[in-house]
């Protein structure tokens, strides 16, 4: 199971991956393992505001539908259209299938204001081991 | 064994069970062109022995099992007093006085009661084998090339929805050409200690042919493109067979009185409230159990709820979602084009008639 050390993790198995203030989101190799096959990805539509720990989406596989949650606060400003035609790019390639992108406000050293309680690398691997 | 090859095990009625290995998807088309390999070890076992079993099960189940030769097969349902499905069976015919009746995992318990309670009077033994038997089976259009080699009985001779003893992989086994994925194929019944040899033994001489170890999630879509009713979803205590479109199991002409029959004989006659129905979605949005089915347009624009659906998946075959709904009886003729209530959006769909999918012969 693949967890790259360069993005951080959230316990609903969100990723993001920083640059700048755009913050790309998809969901993690173990989720995508869980799930099973995804057949259909609901997105939030562009322009719209997410909020971090808040649903903006859906993930729909053979067997379940799972909410799809924001990791961060800030404003959608793209989302990947080719998984409309093509969900199972989210199964092959769990981390280069990203879903939506947000603009993340910035805090006073010009950094992106994240919110507390994304996991880094290692704590995610942590958490995935105790889930079995 | 199953967790070796990368299952993701998920709990069923109690049993620890391979719900996929990698893609149920890819699992499923493997079924449908070539082969897959499934431990239904979870279903339930009953053996109903004795001069009179077949009577016994005449009374307590709907079908006419007394008449089945030996060595047939015969797909039925266990139905209570008031015509209500308790559970739909595969009952094996293997001698005089013996069958083996196969119940789904969560009813086995409530089968083997009644079986018990119905043969009262009679010289018929009631017994649960579950822990006794493995299931194995092998489905697919390559499934007779892959078992016919390591199996005792010859398969080419062997019919659709009969069963044998013989050798699997030299084990004593009761090996049947019966399925529930729509295709042709195989269920070994072996015993516990035997599964894993018999297993790596199918999966050796399978795997050049294209033969994939499936989990449940497969089965279920293969069973749902077929049209085959799945307990807790089609089949339940609040339908009769006839709802589901399987009067044809009910046999009013057998000798004796059965439990359910005038019930089931008073909704025969006064026709079903409801009927099984095929839809397929026009989006790639999937109509779950559950989901309310709509005519007339979509939510809050003056709809009208005309059904439920009770299962729904993709279908790999087709490539677009399809669903199985209990509908009222007019919507089939009136509503050609129906929508199925998603969380509150309208997915537009059609009705079809099931099932999705047939075998070529």
């Amino acid at each position: 199971m693949s967890i790259p050390a360069d993005l951080r993790y959230t316990p609903e198995h969100e990723w993001v991956s920083v640059e700048g203030t755009s913050a790309s989101i998809g969901i993690t190799e173990y989720a995508a393992q869980q799930l099973g096959d995804v057949v259909y990805v609901s997105l939030p539509r562009v322009g719209a505001a997410v909020a971090a720990g808040e649903p903006c989406g859906e993930v729909e596989s053979v067997k379940s539908v799972s909410d799809l949650y924001s990791p961060v606060d800030g404003e959608v400003i793209e989302v990947n259209a080719e998984l409309e035609g093509d969900p199972s790019l989210v199964n092959a390639e769990p981390y280069t299938a990203w879903m939506f992108r947000v603009r993340v406000a910035q805090d006073g050293d010009g950094q992106p204001a994240l919110p507390p309680g994304l996991l880094s690398a290692a704590e995610y691997e942590e958490l995935t081991n105790s889930a079995g | 064994m199953h967790e070796r090859l990368g299952a993701t095990m998920t709990s069923f009625a109690g049993w620890q069970m391979p719900l996929r290995y990698a893609s149920e998807t890819a699992e499923h088309l493997a079924v449908r062109s070539a082969a897959g390999l499934f431990d239904l070890s979870h279903m339930g076992e009953i053996l109903v022995t004795g001069p009179d079993a077949g009577a016994a099960l005449d009374y307590a189940l709907v079908g006419n099992l007394g008449s089945l030769a030996p060595g047939r097969a015969r797909y039925t349902m266990i139905c209570a007093a008031d015509g209500g499905v308790l559970d739909d069976l595969v009952v094996y015919r293997q001698g005089e006085q013996e069958f083996l009746v196969i119940a789904n995992a969560a009813n086995t318990e409530t089968v083997y009661r009644s079986l018990g309670s119905r043969s009262e009077g009679l010289v018929a033994e009631v017994a649960d084998a579950t822990g006794d038997y493995a299931l194995i089976a092998v489905q697919g259009p390559a499934a007779a090339a892959i078992l016919g080699p390591l199996a005792s009985v010859d398969l080419s001779v062997m019919k659709y929805y009969t069963g044998a003893f013989g050798d699997v992989a030299g084990r004593p086994s009761w090996v049947a050409r019966t399925g529930y994925t729509g295709e042709d194929g195989f269920e070994v019944f072996c015993r516990p200690g035997d599964a894993v040899w018999i297993w790596e033994a199918l999966a050796g001489a399978g795997t050049p042919a294209g033969l994939v170890p499936a989990g449940l999630a497969a089965r279920d879509t293969l069973r749902l493109e077929a049209g085959m009713p799945l307990y807790g979803n089609e089949l339940g205590p609040d339908v009769t067979p006839f709802e589901a479109g399987l009067g044809r199991v009910v046999k009013f002409d057998k000798p004796g009185d059965f439990v359910g029959r005038e019930a089931l004989a008073a909704r025969a006659s006064e026709g079903p409230r409801v009927v099984l129905a095929g839809l397929t979605m026009q989006s790639r949005r999937i109509a779950r159990h559950g989901y309310p089915v709509l005519a007339d347009g979509g939510p809050g624009s003056g709809s009208r709820r005309v059904g439920t659906v009770t299962s729904g998946a993709p279908s790999p075959t087709l490539g677009v979602p399809i669903a199985m709904a209990y509908v009222e009886p007019g919507v089939s003729r009136d509503h050609p084009e129906l929508a199925v209530d998603i969380r509150g959006q309208a997915a537009p769909a059609d009705l079809t008639n099931l099932p999705f999918y047939r075998r070529s012969q």
